[in-house]
């Protein structure tokens, strides 16, 4: 870090203008969640029961399938985003917070990846019967 | 971090009188926070137990089913219902309406109401309308 002019001591602290991206996209997926959650939600208690046969059958349906994978993304996405200002408002130690924000998008990749799988795996591979 | 802490700081928390858009604040992080790590977990959980076979897929259904799996799962239906209705809010707050105090403090306080009232209304369903 610089200690001469201004620029110098401000270089690589953080906001270069991209914090209105962020704030955007929060409420971009809010928007998409919201009608994907709603989507779930209303879909969830349409079913009959929620037993194996019944749940694998209507998940392996394309129009049940890609919304599915859309709401993970959507909200996965979004609770990164609500996560990472978690951490920025209350992690000041800059190597912690580093490592938080790492510890973060591995945690949403990593679990998000696993949702989408098996979304995949249940609507490429059909019912077990 | 080189800061210079004698630097006069905007006054926090402790100067201001309680109200209710500051709980429907704190609230809304905690909800949605609750949600990415445990809703998270549970979505994930049933997603793999389905595509991995009967006998995941039931034990999942006995846990969910357990007094303790039912608590989560009202837990994060009102944690839903609590966020989707903050978060609405804020989307009208942020076009720069609903900043009047009485208009401002009866919002905050509806979030509540809504929460606990459509998380009753989803769990009655379930509970004694479906059985």
């Amino acid at each position: 870090m610089g200690t001469g002019t201004g620029l110098g001591r401000v270089r690589g602290l953080g906001s270069a203008r991209h914090g209105g991206g962020h704030w955007v996209l929060h409420r971009m997926t809010a928007v998409s969640n919201l009608l994907l959650m709603l989507w779930l939600l209303f879909s969830l208690l349409r079913l009959p029961t929620y037993d194996y046969q019944t749940i694998r059958l209507w998940l392996e349906q394309p129009i049940v399938a890609v919304p599915m994978i859309l709401l993970v993304v959507s909200v996965f996405w979004h609770f990164r985003m609500g996560l990472q200002v978690l951490i920025e408002d209350y992690v000041h130690e800059e190597g912690l917070k580093f490592a938080s924000l790492v510890a973060l998008t591995f945690y949403t990749f990593g679990s998000g990846a696993l949702a989408v799988f098996a979304i995949a795996k249940i609507a490429l591979t059909g019912t077990a019967h | 971090m080189a800061q210079n802490r004698a630097r006069p700081i905007s006054p926090h928390l402790s100067i201001w009188k309680w109200g209710a858009h500051m709980t429907t604040s704190i609230f809304h992080r905690a909800t949605g926070d609750g949600m990415a790590v445990v809703g998270a977990m549970v979505l994930v959980w049933w997603l793999t137990a389905a595509a991995t076979g009967q006998e995941s897929y039931d034990y999942f259904l006995a846990c969910a089913a357990s007094p303790v799996g039912r608590f989560v799962l009202i837990g994060l239906t009102w944690a839903f219902f609590q966020h989707l209705a903050s978060g609405l809010r804020h989307l009208v707050l942020d076009t720069g309406a609903g900043y009047e105090l009485v208009t401002n403090r009866f919002w905050a306080r509806s979030t509540f109401v809504f929460g606990v009232v459509a998380t009753a209304a989803v769990w009655g369903y379930l509970l004694f309308v479906k059985g």
